[in-house]
């Protein structure tokens, strides 16, 4: 059977993650592979939580990913790469996310805490799924955290068959000419400065 | 994507009009052609009122020789239903393609109606596409055979083939001069429909539809994709489902044959009589309501055929979205030998203990003016005063902390629905709200009907110049259309010459707004407020891109909080986060420095709105 990589992206509505996975799906484009996504719009925009949904490989039907069967969960926010963890990745798959937090309703309502990184470790722990957080200091637009992201999945080498180039060359065609230098600097700090890219049979 | 990829099919066909009203899933479809400049874009494009006028505007270009097509959402059909019906027994000279976008799994809708079934109601064809390619190359088709037979067709999208993305193809086309000349003839009609002059022209759309049956039969996109030989196991489907259905049984090893149709109305009986025949049982495999169902077993009750025919078995099997796992667990409950209950070699994670954090819903966006409008109103109201709400990014004050808008049905419905409550009663007023583009769409015949016959309650228009859920197209209070700057048509003006008593107010003039509502409730009979604030995100996103653009936000002064958290808790910005020591931190990325929060605190601890140290 062929292999087809089911990548499922989570966030809060304004953080952005249409581009992200705009220029995911067009990284695979770029490396040859079919690729079919889908992301939830409408009422979600409005600070909910936002999913994407991408599946990347050689014969491919459905945008859509199953729960509890991705390879790939994306998080944006702490609080939604627990819940992308829980709902979406199989185990032993692979979780990545941005560490920053926007508290939802419950937890300023004071009725909730806030979920803790260690949380989401120990439950990856539980799930065999290993976790990468993404942090970066002082980046000048919260909208870059997405670059971040995109630049770790990339050096990783976290979705089998896209090569870094790929994914710089899919961010350089998609973000605006104005932002293109500090993101694509961005993504090479990140990038590089990463482990070298696992083993995808692991 | 399926909606950007539908308007590439418009330019090829050489669409001349293409009108909608806003509504998910189909907005990009504006949103791509916003992305063609206007001197190059070759059709007129426009956001009409509401879609029963996008309709009409679209039937009229028709009958003048354009091709035309109009697109909206699942329940747009309904408002546009009274227009639509007539279609059928039109000559449409030009041609027109009718696209609606449906809503399985309510992702953004009040319903998950099933608009196949207005194609019986209105003897109209249906094509369904399944991705992006067929909404492409099924536009070409609904396209050729509406100009060819002059009649209507709908092309019925579904959430997740709107926004479903993968590469599409399309032949390269070269743009034909627009013949602008007015081709009506009244001849080529009868163009009205009265009394004895209808039967004729019902009997001429009945004709032309079953016509369309020989299209449904012939064209490829109605076909078999064989199975594993000899199971003597069918199944039948269409549209979205299609593609979850090929990816659950590509991980089966003796898969039955599938029959995929085309042209869902109407439908093609020899196909599908002769797939009968040659199967022993046949699962109808379709989303929402047993349309094709009902269809089949007629062909073969009518046909003589014994096939075991199974079709919805539960009534799971009526609601949601058929995604692939959906699709999986039917077909298991169908044939449990054949299909598994989960795929081979995964997925592996049963939920283990907890189902991960609550849910996060979408809520009003910092700044918003209808937080303002809410918090102030509020303070307004008796507790069990009877709070209506309507269609829109205001619809979200239902939720906590505001706990405001305790009905809903559809848009512009809340005047109406206001008016019947406060019958034989004046103990608990009742407050609707309202939006703007919600009021032109639909609300104005409720406003009027509250006036004509005197009814007794207050009406809140929550006036933000925009139509904001949907993603911010102009409307026509927005001083723009599509196409440019307009004259504004002011909601004010219209309400007064229409004989309302109107009190008017900046939304975040809460406490000015609080008290124009205690007026308006204590003055009683049919009462509007409007409580105005421009869209913050609209104007936010317009402000960052300008050049030497200043963030700006609010700081929470830690020597006079003293935690009584009424911005947190009570006006409920998501800006505000709770420490965990109870103090209060407003988030950097979130604040847009509104300072519309300033007046909500108690004891004066929010500082107003200052750059950011880093700008
Ligand atoms: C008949 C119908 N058409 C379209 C929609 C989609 N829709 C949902 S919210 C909304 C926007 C309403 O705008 P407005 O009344 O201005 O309120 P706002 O979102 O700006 O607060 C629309 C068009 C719908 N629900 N029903």
């Amino acid at each position: 059977m062929t292999h087809t990589t089911q990548i499922y992206m989570i966030g809060v509505g304004g953080q952005g993650i249409g581009l992200l996975s705009e220029v995911l799906a067009h990284a695979g484009d770029l490396a040859g592979l079919e690729i079919r996504a889908v992301d939830t719009h409408g009422l979600a925009q409005r600070g909910g939580s936002v999913e994407s949904f991408l599946r990347v490989g050689t014969r491919v039907f459905s945008p859509l990913v199953a729960p509890h069967d991705a390879d790939l969960v994306i998080a944006l926010e702490r609080t939604e790469a627990l819940r992308g963890l829980v709902h979406y990745a199989r185990r032993g798959g692979r979780l990545v996310w941005y560490e920053t937090t926007w508290q939802p309703l419950a937890v300023r309502l004071g009725r909730e805490p806030l979920v803790e990184t260690a949380q989401i470790l120990e439950r990856a722990r539980a799930l065999d799924v290993t976790a990468y957080p993404v942090h970066v200091d002082g980046l000048p637009d919260p909208r870059m955290q997405n670059v971040a992201v995109l630049a770790t999945i990339a050096g990783l080498g976290w979705i089998p068959g896209v090569g870094v180039d790929h994914f710089r060359r899919a961010l350089t065609d998609l973000v605006p000419p104005k932002a293109a230098a500090a993101n694509l600097a961005l993504f090479d700090a990140v990038s590089s400065a990463l482990p070298s890219p696992v083993d995808p049979a692991k | 994507m399926g909606n950007t990829a539908i308007v590439r099919a418009m330019a090829v066909t050489g669409t001349r009009v293409v009108t909608a009203y806003p509504g998910s899933p189909t907005p990009e479809i504006a949103e791509a052609i916003s992305r063609i400049p206007a001197p190059e874009r070759p059709f007129h494009f426009e956001f009409s009122t509401n879609e029963k006028v996008a309709t009409e505007v679209a039937f009229g270009a028709s009958i003048n020789g354009h091709l035309s097509c109009v697109f909206f959402k699942s329940v747009g059909l309904n408002v546009a239903a009274d227009t639509f019906v007539q279609l059928s027994m039109m000559e449409l000279a030009g041609g027109m393609v009718i696209v609606m976008g449906d809503d399985p799994g309510c992702n953004s809708s009040q319903n998950e109606q099933d608009n196949r079934h207005i194609a019986r109601l209105a003897y109209t064809p249906i094509w369904e596409p399944m991705d992006p390619q067929e909404v492409h190359d099924m536009y070409l088709e609904a396209a050729a055979w509406s100009q060819k037979m002059r009649m209507p067709v709908i092309l019925r999208l579904s959430t997740h083939v709107c926004h479903a993305k993968m590469r599409v193809r399309s032949d390269a086309y070269t743009p034909q001069p627009l013949d602008p000349t007015p081709r009506f003839d009244a001849a080529a009609g009868p163009y009205l429909p009265i009394t004895k002059l209808v039967a004729p022209l019902k009997r001429r759309a009945l004709e032309k539809l079953e016509k369309t049956r020989e299209q449904a039969e012939a064209t490829p996109f109605t076909r078999v994709i064989p199975g594993a030989p000899g199971t003597g196991l069918g199944l039948i489907t269409a549209g979205l489902p299609t593609a979850s259905v090929l990816e659950v049984l590509s991980t089966v090893e003796a898969p039955p044959d599938v029959l995929r149709l085309g042209l869902v109305h109407p439908l093609p009986a020899r196909a599908i009589a002769d797939f009968l025949r040659t199967h022993g049982e046949v699962k109808i495999l379709e989303e929402l309501d047993d349309f094709l169902e009902q269809g089949i077993v007629q062909i073969a009750y009518r046909e003589g055929i014994s096939c075991r025919i199974r079709g919805k078995e539960d009534l799971e099997a009526w609601i949601g979205e058929y995604t692939p796992p959906k699709v999986r667990a039917i077909l298991h409950a169908t044939w449990p030998g054949l299909v598994s209950a989960t795929p081979p070699g995964g997925p592996a994670t049963p939920a283990a203990g907890d189902d991960g954090p609550t849910p996060r819903a979408p809520q009003m966006c910092p700044g918003c003016g209808h937080r303002s409008a809410f918090h102030a109103v509020a303070q307004a109201l008796a507790d069990d005063d009877i709070t209506v709400a309507d269609i829109g990014c205001h619809t979200l004050g239902f939720m906590p902390p505001y706990n405001m808008g305790q009905v809903l049905l559809c848009m512009g419905a809340s005047p109406g629905i206001s008016a019947g409550l406060s019958l034989f009663q004046k103990s608990r007023r009742v407050v609707a709200f309202i939006g703007d583009s919600t009021f032109f769409h639909a609300g104005v015949p409720g406003v009027i009907n509250a006036l004509f016959n005197r009814h007794d309650f207050t009406l809140i228009v929550m006036e933000n110049g925009t139509t904001a859920m949907t993603g911010h197209q102009d409307h026509a209070g927005s001083g723009a259309n599509f196409n440019g700057p307009v004259q504004s048509m002011s909601i004010r003006d219209l309400l007064v010459s229409m004989g309302a008593t109107v009190r008017e107010v900046d939304t975040y003039a809460q406490g000015r707004l609080t008290q124009l509502v205690r007026e308006a409730n204590e003055a009683g009979g049919f009462q509007v407020v409007i409580a105005r604030h421009p869209c913050m995100l609209a104007h936010m996103r317009r402000e960052s891109r300008k050049p030497g653009h200043v963030r700006r936000q609010v700081r929470i002064l830690k020597d006079r909080c003293d935690q009584q958290h009424v911005c947190v808790m009570r006006f409920g910005c998501p800006s505000f986060f709770l420490e965990p020591d109870g103090g209060v931190h407003v988030n950097e990325d979130l604040c847009i420095g509104d300072g519309s929060c300033l007046q909500t605190c108690p004891s004066k601890a929010i500082a107003p709105p200052a750059a950011r140290e880093d700008s």
